[in-house]
């Protein structure tokens, strides 16, 4: 019973979306099973906002390692919250001035905001940012040029660096017009749109076959795998 | 009546024949449109069609206007519970118009029971699913399949052994997109076979996730793992548990798990962003081996340059069968490879086309309808 519900409602659910992308008719069943994924969804929130709470709420209690963190994310979990859902700071809507609730809870000014915009939003750029510098190393190991594979992988990339640069292309502005397709920022160019192209289309080729096959095993039900193991 | 946008011309005259049909196999959105001049009139160099949502007298509005060599138009975007009125007009190249030639009945567009410009898709669909359950029934019926080999499948119960020995936690992580996301369920099937080696060694599966129904089922996965791997009681469900839906909140937390923890294998399978060369080489600088999967093109990359292994693309929704071994789901492995046998014979196809239709050139009679061809297999059968 417990593998054999979800079962049927993934087997129901994937097989009217498919049903509704073919027959005009029960296009709204599609959306209808979209709308109830959604509302799960959301419903998920909470379910997720309490085992936040239960997980660090236990590593604070039990003062494992790195409790601090639980207690900063608890703190700016909690905050947030009731600074969102409380509208906290928000002025009423100017159609409705008699409900101090309707405003919008991201008004501009107001401490949701601010906290998204001062707090959120640098952290979150902080973390991306990090990306430049994982890229340089992750690049450094790619590109030793230690075998064949990667002597080429390293000119390729050699290339496509100095081709987008100003300099890449200060440095071939000599050669004559019969011979601007070795110009570096052309060669950058016909490496993009001919060897990475035809190269990353194989991949989704396999990539679509692969998505194909595998929703048609989930929805038929031989993988059950992610319902746990596969025997019954 | 009708507004004109030019002078009225009484020299220019409006198609005289002019009709309206419901478009067959749609949705109820689109009407079609003909007319034909009965008499060529060189002066004319465009048409200019009109609509009412109302009744053939109310105002009509212009919806396009198209060159003296067009004799048919497709009105899209329509609501099928209302009728329509249209009516065209004839334009010369000062923008002087004639007088309408206004349809004396509405149309109401129809929704059919079939969208027939999916038809191809369907087509195509049928075949490869048929050709999956065919090889299915055949894999049940004793058939031997072979798989070749997939280093980064292999290397599963390597990665899950040296943890052990170490004595350090697995993380797994299973993407940033929810349970709806395919690569989060080809995730989870990976997960059950780790968390399955890791229950028989007695290892600990840290599992954070950034959605809280991927949490839900990566507890039933694990959950069933240790139960089918007889040891129940050592199943943690605080193991798994939920971080944040923020992207970059999650790695940040993740992250810095990684630092503080040391897990000696780190395992991601799931859809990845620009999460993944974080991820991944905060992984290579603690030492950890790791294993990636995903079907995100644009993150392959980094997960080589960073991982041990990596599954691309189909190899990674490969990695339940190959994992379980099972028939059943060889058989689907198997029956994949028609789908790429279609494939293959389309590249022929479409590669043959548009040469020779470059070769013959565009403005021939065969060169045009090749090329025709080529664009109706991009645009009309593929998409």
């Amino acid at each position: 019973m417990k593998r054999n519900v979800p079962l049927l409602i993934t087997a129901l659910g994937g097989f009217v979306l498919i049903i509704a992308y073919f027959i005009p008719a029960t296009q709204d069943w599609g959306e209808i099973a979209a709308i109830w994924f959604d509302v799960l969804a959301s419903i998920a929130f909470i379910l997720g906002g309490g085992n936040l709470l239960k997980i660090h709420l236990k590593n604070i209690s039990n003062k494992t390692p790195g409790w601090a963190y639980s207690t900063i994310t608890l703190f700016a979990f909690l905050i947030t919250l009731i600074f969102g859902l409380g509208k906290i700071g928000v002025n009423p809507n100017p159609q409705y001035p008699e409900y101090p609730f309707s405003g919008h809870y991201r008004e501009i000014g107001s401490p949701f905001w601010w906290l998204y915009e001062y707090t959120f939003k640098p952290l979150t750029a902080t973390m991306f940012a990090m990306l430049a510098f994982y890229i340089s190393s992750a690049a450094f190991r790619a590109f030793r040029a230690k075998n064949t594979e990667a002597i080429l992988l390293l000119g390729t990339a050699f290339i496509i660096l100095l081709g987008r640069t100003f300099a890449g292309v200060y440095l071939t502005s000599w050669l004559p017009d019969w011979l601007s397709g070795l110009k570096i920022e052309n060669l950058t160019v016909y490496i993009m749109s001919v060897f990475n192209t035809a190269g990353n289309r194989a991949i989704m080729i396999g990539i679509a076959l692969g998505i194909a096959s595998t929703s048609l095993k989930v929805l038929l039900g031989v993988d059950r795998s992610y319902l746990g193991s596969g025997e019954d | 009546m009708a507004e004109p946008y030019g002078q009225l011309s009484s020299i220019l005259q409006a198609p005289q024949v002019f009709s309206a049909s419901d478009y067959p196999w749609d949705h109820g959105d689109k009407i079609n449109l003909k007319w034909t001049l009965l008499k060529e009139n060189n002066k004319i160099s465009f048409f200019v069609i009109e609509q009412s949502n109302s009744n053939k007298d109310g105002t009509f509005k212009q919806i396009t206007k198209v060159d003296s060599s067009v004799n048919k138009f497709i009105v899209q975007d329509l609501d099928r519970n209302s009728s329509y009125h249209f009516q065209i007009r004839s334009g010369d190249r000062f923008g002087n118009l004639s007088k309408p030639k206004t349809l004396d009945y509405a149309v109401t567009p129809k929704q059919d029971w079939f969208d027939g410009r999916r038809f191809p898709l369907f087509l195509i669909t049928f075949i490869f699913s048929g050709s999956v359950v065919f090889w299915i029934i055949r894999a049940r019926s004793g058939e031997s399949l072979k798989i070749r080999k997939i280093a980064g499948l292999e290397a599963v119960d390597e990665a899950v052994g040296r943890a052990t020995e170490m004595g350090q936690p697995i993380l797994f992580v299973p993407g940033i997109q929810d349970i709806n996301e395919i690569q989060t369920i080809a995730g989870l099937t990976v997960l059950s076979r780790v968390s399955k080696v890791a229950a028989e060694y007695d290892a600990k599966v840290e599992v954070p996730t950034s959605k809280s129904l991927v949490m839900t089922a990566a507890r039933e996965t694990i959950q069933a793992s240790f139960l089918s791997a007889g040891r129940p009681e050592s199943y943690n469900q605080d193991l798994v548990y939920y971080v944040t839906d923020e992207q970059f909140g999650y790695v940040a937390y993740v992250q810095g798990m990684m630092v503080r923890e040391k897990p000696a294998a780190c395992f991601y399978m799931g859809a990845f962003f620009a999460e993944s060369l974080i991820l991944a080489e905060t992984g290579n600088t603690i030492g950890a081996i790791q294993v990636a999967g995903t079907a995100m093109p644009a993150q392959l990359p980094f997960f080589v340059a960073a991982c041990d292994y990596t599954l691309i693309g189909e190899e990674f929704f490969a990695a339940s069968a190959y994992l379980s071994g099972e028939p059943d789901q060889l058989g689907s492995l198997k029956g994949q490879d028609l789908g790429k046998v279609i494939v293959g014979i389309g590249i022929v196809v479409g590669v043959t086309l548009l040469t020779l239709g470059t070769i013959f050139g565009e403005d021939t009679l065969i060169g045009g309808k090749l090329l025709f061809f080529a664009e109706y297999l991009k645009s009309t059968i593929l998409t």
